[in-house]
Formats: structure tokens, sequence, C-alpha cells
């Protein structure tokens, strides 16, 4: 699924990350727990959250994590935009809560980290 | 002796620049072409001890040395050290606070996550002394991969 369809899916606003719209996503993974992304395998994924910490920016590097998604309508600090900017990451805001953001994704066919739907 | 060697100063609580020491290896390391994987795992192993100094530790150091067939990052702090290693060492054993959980942080995942990510991990600390952190990851033969 291209990051493209999933803003749509999301209806989603891109925050940063234009030249990433044709990334190819097949994996999802929602957490708070930046802790739970360090210790999965993250590698092109998209990361929900309900974070917009800088913190939640080098996670997603450290991890390799593909895209990130903040839930809930959340937009991070203009600094922490930038710093995605820097990393090549791009980050994308949905309206909607973790779970029906999930639920969404699920229902296009993206799967967990570890493959399973 | 390595073939390269860096380190980087750690600031204890600045939760603002917690893990810039860890981007600063993963980008020295893209630079070297070493394996992404194998990237990835210093980086995780990296940022989890990182973010351990900034919590818990006080000021400290990482440091980055690349051998012919080995790398080495090594975290120190002067912080309280740890008081019971195989305790810490136990998947969701913590003595974060709040506002660590808050960031994301504080499951007690650390320590375990940086075990499965690196070849060896040896840990060295006393109470009040502060703690040393080294972990080794083996090249392949060869040395590094692409």
């Amino acid at each position: 699924m291209k990051l493209s369809e999933i803003i749509e899916t999301l209806d989603a606003t891109l925050l940063i990350g234009e030249d990433k719209l044709d990334q190819d996503i097949t994996k999802c993974g929602a957490s708070d727990l930046m802790s739970d992304v360090l210790a999965a395998i993250c590698e092109g994924c998209i990361l929900l959250t309900g974070l917009t910490t800088v913190q939640v920016i080098r996670t997603a590097s450290v991890a390799g994590v593909g895209a990130v998604a903040f839930v809930r309508g959340k937009k991070p600090p203009p600094e922490v935009v930038e710093m995605a900017g820097i990393q090549e990451l791009p980050l994308i805001s949905s309206p909607y809560s973790m779970f029906v953001s999930c639920g969404r994704l699920h229902a296009c066919n993206l799967t967990g980290l570890n493959g399973q739907r | 002796m390595s073939k390269f060697k860096k380190s980087f100063h750690i600031k204890g609580r600045d939760f603002i620049r917690a893990g810039e020491a860890s981007i600063n290896v993963q980008n020295l390391l893209k630079s070297m072409d070493f394996d992404p994987r194998l990237i990835r795992r210093v980086a995780i192993c990296g940022y989890e001890s990182e973010m351990n100094v900034v919590m818990h530790g006080g000021d400290g150091s990482l440091s980055l040395e690349v051998d012919t067939d080995r790398l080495i990052l090594e975290i120190s702090d002067d912080g309280p050290g740890i008081e019971d290693i195989d305790l810490a060492m136990q998947a969701g054993y913590s003595t974060a606070n709040d506002d660590h959980r808050e960031m994301g942080f504080g499951a007690g995942m650390g320590l375990p996550n940086m075990k499965k990510n690196s070849d060896q991990i040896h840990i060295e600390s006393n109470r009040d002394q502060g703690t040393v952190v080294r972990m080794i990851f083996f090249l392949p033969e060869g040395g590094k991969t692409d």
C-alpha cells in the first residue's frame, strides 16, 4: 500500500515527506511506548502513535520506521517536523483515534509488524 | 589498535537532545557502508543506553570503536549505578518515573533489548560509582558487508 493511499484511508494530512508518497508500506505498528517500537522489527512500517515528541522521530529513525502517523488529530511542534525532514521520515496526521486508524489500515490488508493479520 | 574511534557527550536529564549521539553513530556507520541491519542493531543499542543515561545516569559518554572484526559501543555515566544488574536485565523491571513513561520509555525493556541486539554485553556498575555498558557486534568474516 502506498503512503498516499494510507493518507487517503486515514483522511490524513501530510506534514512532511512529499517525495515519499509512492513509498510502499505493508506493515503497521501502533504504540505510544517507544521501548516497544525499539524492541520490534519495524523496518519500513508505518507507526501509529499519539506521542508527538522528538523522541518519536529519533526512535523511528533508529528503528528504521518508514513513516509516522499521529492519531487523534495530533500535530507535533515545528521543530519535530523539521527534525523528521532532516531524517527523511514522512509524517502524517489523522483525525481518527488509534483504534479506528488501526481498523481502517487492517481492512486495507496491512499486517502487524510480525506479518500477522 | 582500533581502526577508528569517536566519542560523543551525553547530557543527563536533557530529554530534548537525548538520542543525538546514537543518531550520529548511525550516520557515521552509514557513511562507512556497513550492513543496514547491523547499523540498526548498533543504533538501537546506542539509543536504549543513551536514554538510560539521560533518565537515570547523570552525564556520560557514548563511544564507537570500529575494529577489523568488530564494532564496540561503550556507554559510561557518572550516575547512581545499577544496584542489582541481574534484576535490571529482567524484562519489565524498571526504576523509571512517570515523566520517563510519558515520553514512551521506562518500561523495563532497555537492557534486555540491548542484550538481544548485541553479540556480547558487559555491564560494570556499582552503587554511586556510575555504570559502563560495553557492547560488541562481530563483523562477518572479511569485515563489513553491504
